[in-house]
């Protein structure tokens, strides 16, 4: 899979905003950039040294938020945040953070295969604030949230860049967010 | 590390125990299949004690088989399994507590199954012990090994068919040395060589298939 004349560096703080119409290669680059695939050519650094060199460093640093969400739907939504944040190595302290933040408090003992999509998606979103991580990689994360869950979102990713994190959002505009770096990846996209 | 492991196994434990039907339905197969072989061959005792520990097993192995489709392919389509890649814990310990996890749902409770199947099929009563204590050394060796054909073929959309062709030649020494042992141990010779070679398989699987699977899983992924 080769990107053509893809380069960007990021700061501690800074977002950079991945545009493109469909089958671009927006998704591609952000599982590149979380290290499930390594670029055939080029390279991907981490404060100078190639994450390739060192995965398991590279894993602990980024939170992925794919299209397909990683929420079971026979656990409720404490049991399925618990699991996700243990997984990625965060203890249970911020659990109850996690759920105010995304406003799952009174959905916390539901099962998870009883929400409505935008619910799974805040679910989803919810181990971002659960299992804090310095990197952020977001496909799409405005998929099926109303407004207002939309904008709890866009405060979630002002937060963690105030705090010295870096976001990389692939997005159709849905998701706003403050001076971005931008990238918008051409139709050839990878080939 | 380990706790990651752990929330891991607990989870799937957890799932296990909601989805108690789909597991009695693995057990389900193994009794209803086990009942069609008096039809088959006939309800004599002599010829259903003669095959009845050798069609015990094969039944175990394939019961095995059914349940490696649930093993990785669930996960990897809801996303879960690039959350593990992301886990502090390596993939191989994970893939470890996995296996356990799946095998405490279906490899223990067909062991633990095997006494009542062993009396339909007028078994001497050696096998209400031989069986169980066979399949119980036997049965997480079918799942490690079953966890890299599962692994390999996760994505692929080929299914648990494939995965068992896959896996299948590498089951036959723990069948043929499963059902040695209990054999031996139903006709009171010495089973201690087979059981060693059936406790050298598990060690054997241990240590090696997590690899096998993590690099599997890997490469699904990637």
């Amino acid at each position: 899979m080769v990107f053509e004349a893809v380069a960007f560096a990021l700061e501690p703080g800074d977002a950079l905003l991945l545009l493109g119409a469909n089958g671009t290669g927006k998704t591609s680059l952000l599982r590149l950039l979380a290290g499930f695939a390594r670029p055939a050519a080029g390279s991907l650094t981490w404060q100078g040294r190639e994450i390739g060199q060192e995965p398991a460093e590279h894993a602990q640093r980024v939170h992925f938020l794919g299209f397909a969400d990683g929420v079971e739907g026979l656990l409720s939504v404490r049991e399925n945040l618990a699991y996700q944040a243990a997984l990625l190595g965060a203890g249970p302290d911020r659990l109850d953070d996690a759920l105010r933040a995304f406003d799952l408090v009174e959905l916390a003992d539901r099962p998870a295969r009883k929400l409505s999509a935008g619910q799974r998606r805040r679910l989803a979103l919810a181990r971002l604030a659960a299992a804090p991580r310095p990197l952020w990689l977001l496909d799409e994360p405005g998929v099926a949230l109303d407004r207002v869950n939309r904008a709890r979102l866009e405060d979630a990713i002002e937060r963690h860049r105030e705090q010295g994190g870096v976001a990389v959002v692939a997005t159709h505009g849905d998701v706003r967010v403050r001076d971005p770096l931008v990238l918008e990846l051409g139709e050839r996209g990878p080939c | 590390m380990l706790n990651a492991a752990l929330a891991l196994f607990l989870r799937d434990l957890r799932l296990a125990r909601r989805r108690f039907g789909e597991n009695l339905l693995v057990v389900g197969f193994f009794a209803l299949a086990l009942a069609l072989f008096p039809l088959g061959v006939g309800a004599s005792p002599d010829i259903l004690g003669r095959i009845g520990a050798g069609v015990i097993w094969v039944l175990a192995l394939l019961a095995v088989l059914l349940g490696l489709e649930r093993l990785f392919q669930p996960d990897l389509e809801a996303g879960a399994l690039e959350q593990m890649l992301l886990s502090p814990a390596p993939l191989e310990l994970l893939v470890l507590a996995r296996c356990l996890a799946h095998w405490l749902g279906t490899g223990l409770l067909l062991a633990l199954a095997s006494p009542v199947l062993a009396i339909l099929v007028h078994l001497p009563a050696e096998a209400l012990w031989a069986l169980p204590l066979t399949l119980l050394l036997g049965t997480p060796t079918l799942t490690l090994i079953g966890s890299i054909g599962a692994a390999l073929l996760a994505g692929s959309g080929k299914g648990a068919v494939l995965a068992a062709l896959l896996v299948l030649p590498l089951d036959i020494p723990v069948l043929i040395f499963g059902l040695s042992a209990a054999e031996a141990l139903i006709t009171g010779l010495d089973a201690t060589g087979a059981l060693l070679f059936l406790g050298a398989f598990l060690l054997g699987a241990l240590a090696l298939a997590p690899f096998a699977t993590a690099a599997a899983l890997r490469l699904a992924l990637a």
